[in-house]
């Protein structure tokens, strides 16, 4: 769980170091503003994967679906294995509606 | 790159994230300068294998797409991971899945630089390299990258993301778009 928070907190500690950054690290800071996790708090996660707990998804699976959160069926199919077997549709459902409320999409 | 700060086994190291524990510092004889061990925690990029990834394309050639995360290029989808058919228009010099639809006709889908790209992690590789010369010497190129990635397209919800784009308004039929078939 603190690996998905680090990757929050990140983003904001590059800020602030902005005047003495490699190459790599720019990159990696210009790359992390496009992408969700600049929306994201380290509640709002927390929040997330404690709803998330139901469903017993594997930890790469829940890593996934915070930094790429699922807004369609097609894409929960994609991240956890064997979705159809291990996710009634109701489940899939509630997943894309919590991502939705605690990992909102960058408008 | 020479700047690129792989670990071999490790990943592409960026930024230290923090330290938890300063040891004693210690001097050795014949050795002026003092040794401190430090346990600290580094970010490094390292997809899992299966992991699923959204990036930028940066090319494509004859082997395939290549894919870049704007911090690191090293990734490669290769001609027998992406979605089938797909052939390479040498004018555009791109690579072209295309779609098979309803009406049997064929639906071209263009994989132009720049597009964003869903893919998932195949593979993960590391190479030893030689160590650079003090700055200043010339960087020998490297002919292998020492972290290389091979990804795949070819399962649906993957590839270009506008591909599986759910259109918002009804009426909108000819794009590139996708409809996902409820089982």
């Amino acid at each position: 769980m603190q690996i998905l928070q680090k990757l929050k907190d990140n983003a904001q500690k590059k800020h602030k170091r902005e005047g003495s950054l490699a190459t790599v690290t720019y990159e990696t800071v210009h790359y992390l503003q496009d992408t969700e996790c600049k929306n994201q708090s380290a509640e709002s996660i927390q929040k997330f994967l404690e709803e998330m707990k139901a469903f017993k998804l594997t930890k790469s699976e829940k890593l996934m679906m915070v930094n790429t959160p699922p807004r369609t069926e097609l894409e929960i199919q994609l991240i956890v294995q064997e979705s159809e077997e291990r996710l009634s549709e109701e489940n899939v459902r509630k997943i894309i509606d919590l991502a939705n409320e605690f990992l909102p999409a960058t408008s | 790159m020479c700047l690129q700060q792989v670990v071999l086994n490790v990943g592409l190291c960026i930024a230290l994230f923090d330290i938890t524990n300063i040891g004693h510092s210690y001097i050795f004889p014949g050795d002026g300068s003092s040794h401190t061990e430090v346990k600290f925690r580094y970010i490094v990029f390292r997809p899992l294998v299966e992991e699923i990834l959204i990036g930028k394309i940066r090319s494509c050639s004859r082997e395939g797409v290549h894919v870049t995360m704007g911090f690191f290029d090293d990734i490669l989808i290769p001609v027998n991971a992406l979605q089938h058919p797909s052939r390479f228009d040498e004018t555009d010099q791109a690579w072209v899945w295309e779609y098979p639809k309803d009406d049997g006709e064929k639906h071209d889908l263009f994989m132009d630089s720049g597009e964003s790209i869903r893919f998932r992690v195949t593979s993960e590789a590391f190479e030893e390299s030689l160590p650079t010369g003090p700055p200043g010497t010339e960087c020998p190129a490297q002919t292998v990258a020492p972290y290389k990635l091979v990804g795949g397209i070819n399962e649906p919800g993957l590839g270009l993301l506008t591909w599986w784009e759910t259109p918002d308004q009804d009426d909108d039929a000819d794009d590139n778009e996708e409809q996902e078939n409820d089982d």
